[in-house]
């Protein structure tokens, strides 16, 4: 009889990629019902969009390039790319919109770079970055209202004809700024009492957005606790947001407050889903931390004195860049080794 | 309670220990034949001390090792010697080694036997003696000859003598089941390598998996100073670092051993056989091997004589072998597959997994590396698995060197979590392999660069001493030049040539003269002796002028043999210099010559006049 020959270990429990991934899909679930219900059918909408765009321009890439295109797609690594765009972009930004995010996050920043596990930057805050540079306007003008869903909002055709419609006009009590957006605009004209006072932020901290940012916090605790991810890297991110807030915002009639910090814009998505992205993110522990802290000492500067409202694609680029230096300097000390080995062979041999 | 420190990472892999509790220890008998590998472990091989066809006792010692690290071999049980031949030994290569076949004759006849009485009268050489020459070898991992491990350095005391009774590994069970049926054993011979190192404390380390294995060893140790340290089942806890770490807090630091921290770790296998060495006076000839998998019908621990073939043990357990698709010895975490059951068991065997395909399936297709970390959350050596799987790959081992390759122990826990199924452990083998082989032939190119470098300098050593040699003669000969023209121009006063150009400057003078003389033939006589004492030291400057130039050519000429000897560039050269000498002292002679005729005749005409 011939017995199988293999290098040890026998025995595995792999959690494969695809399940890792469709753990992520799962857990953001709560985020994606809050988002719905708060804004309508918006996000939903560009969640399937996304993730078919994804899925077809990945399958494409990967036959260009001549990759098992079945073997891929199964990772579901690419329905996260579109899943996490569908969530971040406005609710009614256009279908090209999405569709150029989608595609430029799939094909350029992803597979042009080698594939899973080759990018250095994340995938979706490329696309994110890209369109929201190159179309500021649809960008800026495309987000819902809070209001209850079946409560005002507008419905499901209705949304989805204004996504794929040709023309983009703006419809009045459809849309509106972001509540940091909004914030940071009226601020230098009026004081914090006021700007709160309008119906963008409600009775709570920010209309809707508390509750989004509630359900994308929710989801992510449970990927901390399945260990899909660590806490490094959002405990890094939320702590390096707080410390900038609480050193320089403590003005409100200056500086958006850290409640708003905290539960508006993408803050919890970011922390959880997007910075933890695990291919562009840093490795060791120490790194995640410094990794994690960067993006959110970067977040509060950009909102801040920066020109966008929000910040965590930049942010995350930014320090993405950073990744393999943080990498360089943050190895964890070996077993036996009286301290870590910094830097690259040759230097600080310890 | 034993305080009780914890250690990064770590997994908790499906235990699949119960299969193989279920039975108490069976003993495996005599099979047909016994084969025992020379080499059983780390070290040396040992050298056969029989001849084919001999008839050996039990217990007798058959093969010792006489040079370097190693234990003897003993027969298991009496019979014939069969053959000293090579054979299938258990390897991850499937190689073939020398092995002594022995048949039993059945009757198991032990050779005499002088157990001690009470071995704290002797002294602890004469009891590390006899755990060398009962053939003992640690009987968990590599199998390091006791003996030696318990001589530690002599600038280290080991305060904590720690007992490996973890058996994190899943599916093993041979230690579990000793604890349980062998406690006493255990103790006893837990309590002669206490005495030999005189710890100020012994703790037996016990995963809480293994409740019975615990409550037995507590029993048979009650009334003694011996610790047991009930600690938490997560692999790998038995890793000699990781247990240290468990136990005392420290660590092991790299490159070193557990003694230089004051530790020793000692297995319990080995406890058991230094006992009967020491009070049965019986030797190494049987182990407790663990005999499981789904492809087997009555898993179980077996007692079974070194050299057993597995394929027998197999077949006392109910192999099912149309079931089997994967054969381990060792754990499913890091033993090795075999190629076949006709291998032996020997001092280091703890285990055989005969695994059925949905038992131990083969891992998915690997994926690429996504960085997820995993793998660096399990490791136990606080290391950077994916960091080195990426140097490794790309044959980046310097820098997989730098982020301490070398401390990896293969547990296997990272490749156990990878989601992307990459073997890791399998790159790191490769890249420790592949930098080994490198270290080995930079030592090579060392050698042979040293090697060069010496024939080089001695080369140029002679070459300079050669050419200082040279300098030498050349030096003598121009102080002897300089001496003799010297002497030539103290000679020559009157300012008369010291070279051939001055020579011939000198001749026309000469004629000159001479032209005057006959001139002055006629004229006042009182010029004559004048003219003729002005002739004399004309003769004898010549003469030295001849004599400078032969010894001139001579130098050249011996330059020339030297050169052409040596085949040197500048032959030419000399060969030009030496035929110009020669021209030189044909002029001076041809000089001389005409001087000395010119004196004949002025000598003459005086004489006429």
């Amino acid at each position: 009889m011939a017995f199988v020959q293999q290098s040890s270990p026998h025995a595995h429990n792999a959690r494969p990629t695809s399940r890792v991934m469709l753990w992520v899909i799962l857990a953001s679930l709560p985020g994606l019902l809050a988002q719905t219900a708060f804004f309508g059918w918006g996000n939903l909408i560009n969640v399937v969009w996304c993730i078919a765009v994804a899925l077809a321009s990945e399958a494409a890439i990967l036959k260009l390039r001549g990759k098992p295109v079945a073997f891929f797609l199964k990772d579901n690594t690419a329905a996260v790319t579109g899943l996490l765009l569908g969530l971040s972009l406005p609710q009614f930004a256009p279908w090209w919109v999405s569709a150029i995010a989608v595609i430029t996050a799939i094909v350029i920043a992803k597979q042009l770079y080698g594939g899973l596990g080759s990018n250095p930057f994340n995938p979706a805050m490329v696309g994110y970055a890209l369109v929201l540079i190159s179309f500021p306007v649809a960008m800026t003008t495309n987000w819902a209202e809070a209001a209850m869903l079946f409560q005002g909002a507008p419905g499901f055709g209705e949304t989805l004809a204004r996504i794929f419609s040709a023309s983009q006009t703006t419809v009045d009590g459809w849309t509106m700024a972001t509540p940091l957006g909004e914030y940071k605009h009226k601020i230098a004209s009026h004081t914090a009492a006021e700007v709160l006072g309008h119906p963008t932020f409600g009775d709570g901290i920010a209309r809707g957005w508390e509750w989004v940012n509630a359900a994308f916090l929710a989801g992510g605790l449970l990927l901390v606790f399945l260990r899909i991810i660590t806490w490094h890297i959002p405990a890094g991110f939320l702590g390096g947001l707080v410390l900038m807030s609480l050193a320089f915002g403590s003005n409100a009639d200056l500086y958006a407050p850290l409640s708003l910090h905290l539960l508006a814009g993408g803050t919890m998505l970011g922390a959880f889903f997007i910075a933890t992205d695990p291919v562009s993110a840093a490795t060791s522990h120490q790194g995640k931390l410094i990794y994690g802290a960067g993006i959110g000492v970067l977040i509060y500067i950009i909102r801040s004195w920066g020109n966008y409202p929000d910040a965590v694609a930049f942010s995350v680029l930014l320090m993405n860049f950073a990744v393999p230096f943080i990498d360089h300097y943050t190895p964890p000390r070996t077993y036996g080794h009286h301290k870590p080995r910094r830097g690259l062979p040759g230097k600080n041999q310890g | 309670m034993t305080q009780l420190w914890d250690f990064a990472g770590g997994i908790h892999p499906a235990e699949n220990k119960q299969q193989s509790t279920a039975r108490p220890i069976r003993a495996a008998g005599l099979p047909e034949r016994l084969v025992l590998p020379l080499q059983q472990h780390i070290g040396e091989p040992a050298e056969p001390l029989v001849e084919v066809g001999e008839r050996v006792l039990k217990g007798q010692k058959i093969a010792d090792v006489t040079r370097g690290m190693g234990v003897p071999i003993h027969a298991p049980t009496s019979g014939i010697i069969e053959s000293i031949a090579e054979m299938p030994v258990p390897h991850p290569s499937g190689m073939s080694d020398w092995c002594i076949t022995l048949t039993p004759d059945g009757e198991d006849q032990w050779r005499d036997r002088h157990p001690v009485p009470d071995f704290h009268s002797l002294d602890r050489e004469t009891v590390l003696g006899i755990i060398h020459e009962a053939g003992i070898s640690g009987m968990g991992g590599a199998g390091f000859p006791t003996d030696i491990k318990l001589r530690p350095p002599k600038d280290r005391k080991v305060d904590t003598l720690i007992l490996n009774g973890a058996e994190c590994e899943p599916y093993i069970t041979a230690d579990d089941m000793t604890m349980r049926e062998k406690a006493s054993e255990v103790v006893s011979g837990l309590k002669v390598m206490a005495w030999i190192l005189r710890p100020e404390r012994c703790v037996i380390g016990i995963e809480d998996n293994k409740p019975q294995a615990i409550e037995a060893m507590k029993k048979a140790s009650e009334g003694t100073q011996i610790e047991i340290a009930v600690i938490p089942t997560k692999y790998p806890s038995g890793g000699e670092k990781q247990l240290v770490r468990i136990l005392t807090g420290l660590e092991v630091p790299n490159a070193g051993i557990p003694a230089d921290i004051g530790v020793m770790c000692q297995n319990i296998g080995t406890a058991v056989a230094v006992s009967r060495a020491v009070f049965e006076d019986s030797p190494l000839v049987s182990r407790i091997v663990t005999i499981t998998g789904d492809a087997v019908r009555e898993p179980g621990n077996f007692e079974a004589l070194i050299g057993t073939p597995i394929d027998y043990l197999l077949e006392q357990a109910g192999l099912e072998s149309q079931k089997v698709s994967r054969l381990v010895l060792g754990g499913p975490m890091m033993g090795y597959t075999l190629t076949t059951t006709a291998v032996p068991v020997t001092k280091t065997t703890n285990c055989v997994i005969a695994a059925t395909e949905a038992e131990l399936p083969a891992p998915p297709p690997e994926q690429p590396c996504i960085r997820c970390g995993q793998c660096a959350e399990v490791c136990p050596m606080d290391l950077l698995p994916q960091q080195l799987f990426w140097y490794s790959r790309s044959g980046e081992f310097e820098k997989a060197e730098h982020l301490n390759l070398f401390d990896c122990i293969e547990c296997g826990a990272c490749s156990y979590v990878c989601p992307s199924s990459i073997p890791l452990v399998q790159y790191y083998r490769y890249a420790k392999g592949e930098i080994r082989v490198q270290r080995a032939e930079q030592i090579k190119a060392d050698r042979a660069r040293e090697r060069f470098e010496a024939r080089q300098a001695r080369l140029e050593r002679e070459q300079q001493e050669k050419e200082q040699r040279r300098k030498e003669r050349a030096k003598a000969a121009a102080e002897a030049q300089a001496k003799k023209q010297a002497e030539a121009e103290k000679a020559a006063a009157a300012g008369d040539a010291v070279d051939d150009r001055a020579a011939k400057a000198a001749l026309v003078q000469q004629a000159l003269e001479r032209k005057k003389a006959k001139a002055a033939k006629t004229g006042p006589e009182e010029t004559a002796p004048a003219s003729s004492s002005d002739d004399k030291p004309d003769i004898e400057a010549l003469e030295q002028q001849l004599n400078q130039a032969k010894s001139k050519l001579d130098t050249m000429q011996g330059m020339l043999d030297d050169a052409k000897a040596q085949q040197a560039d500048n032959v030419d050269k000399l060969e030009r210099a030496v035929a110009k000498n020669h021209d030189r002292v044909q002029r001076a002679e041809q000089a001389l010559a005409d001087a000395r005729k010119a004196l004949a005749r002025t000598t003459e005409s005086q004489t006429s006049d």
